[in-house]
């Protein structure tokens, strides 16, 4: 129960806090129509992560709530990716993290679909449709700017560079990815790392960028170790809450 | 960072409510090439459910009748009831016409 538990809160707290940062951005995008398909991303994510929350919540059965678990739990209660968590620096750090989420969870929740556990398997075949959209925007977007102006091209590689020692950590097997693959209701990640690559590689050759070679790799957030930024958003996040517990609209 | 005033060309949306009927004009986007104009489209147009299909068409492809040549493109036509087929009696079972 506790990894099932906590399997569904990987997937959860990955989406809220992309979801998140994505949303830091609404209003400051580089233009009106790219603003709002942001701002439509991170409302996708946060439906998926409302779903999961929720489902959660009545796993821990004692009276939560989903809103619970997203706003009173602690930094080292997170186990998102430390991925999902970098700020965004500018327009090509975001989509470049965008477009490397994207990817994983294209390809996890299209093997999450054959899960046996049919709550997962139903979130996994309704996600995989917003998903496929987000991988086709991301991916777009990483080649416009990686075959775009000199200006374009430097700051994505860039971004690359930075982000890609965060990307080993989506791969990386916790105890609670252990135990849902031993039952059937987890996915391969090794698989899932296979896939992974191809896509970013085929990406990265169409955008004539470069994959970072030889680089360490940073990771703990599925242990709830996380970078200095996820104190920030939670900072942000659970404020409202935290001052006014039961606050209603 | 400058505050670039590029937003890309402009693009004219259209959209088909329900499978078969005709492409309805919506508005107008900014957009960087063919992929940006159409996910841009979806994402400022069918959020909601409005439509089943979707056209984006560069607003500079469009030609378009100028406002100062109207009276003799269309104004011809006003005062020629005889091309209206409403002198003929139609029989009694047919209803749309």
């Amino acid at each position: 129960m506790k990894s099932t538990l906590n399997y569904y809160l990987q997937i959860a707290d990955n989406a809220l806090i992309l979801s998140h940062r994505l949303a830091e951005n609404t209003s400051k995008g580089p233009f009106l129509e790219e603003d709002l398909a942001t701002a439509n991303v991170a409302l996708d994510l946060i439906g998926l992560a409302e779903s999961m929350y929720h489902e959660a919540a009545k796993m821990e059965g004692y009276g939560q709530t989903g809103d619970d678990l997203a706003y009173r739990r602690e930094e080292t209660d997170f186990v998102n990716c430390l991925l999902a968590e970098q700020p965004n620096r500018d327009f090509a750090h975001i989509v470049t993290r965008q477009f490397l989420m994207d990817t994983f969870n294209y390809h996890y929740f299209m093997a999450l679909t054959e899960s046996r556990d049919p709550f997962l398997s139903a979130i996994a075949f309704k996600s995989i449709k917003e998903v496929t959209y987000h991988l086709r925007r991301s991916s777009e977007w990483m080649i416009r700017l990686g075959t775009g102006t000199d200006e374009s091209r430097h700051r994505v590689q860039l971004a690359i560079n930075t982000l890609w020692k965060f990307t080993d950590e989506l791969f990386e097997e916790s105890d609670a990815d252990m135990a849902m693959l031993a039952n059937g209701f987890g996915v391969h990640l090794n698989d899932i790392k296979v896939q992974w690559n191809q896509k970013v590689n085929e990406i990265l050759f169409l955008s004539h960028l470069e994959s970072p070679k030889n680089q360490f790799s940073v990771r703990g957030g599925k242990q709830g170790i996380h970078t200095e930024h996820l104190g920030h958003i939670l900072a942000e996040m659970q404020f409202l809450p935290g001052k006014y517990p039961d606050a209603v609209w | 960072m400058k505050t670039a005033d590029n937003q890309g060309e402009l693009w004219e949306v259209f959209i088909q409510s329900k499978p078969g009927q005709a492409f309805k004009h919506v508005g107008s986007i900014h957009a960087f090439d063919k992929d940006n104009a159409i996910e841009n489209a979806r994402d400022i147009y069918t959020r909601r459910n409005e439509g089943t299909g979707l056209w984006v068409v560069p607003s500079a492809e469009i030609i378009a009748v100028a406002l100062n040549e109207s009276d003799y493109f269309f104004e011809p036509a006003t005062d020629k009831i005889y091309r209206h087929p409403t002198f003929y009696n139609l029989p009694k079972g047919l209803t749309h016409m």
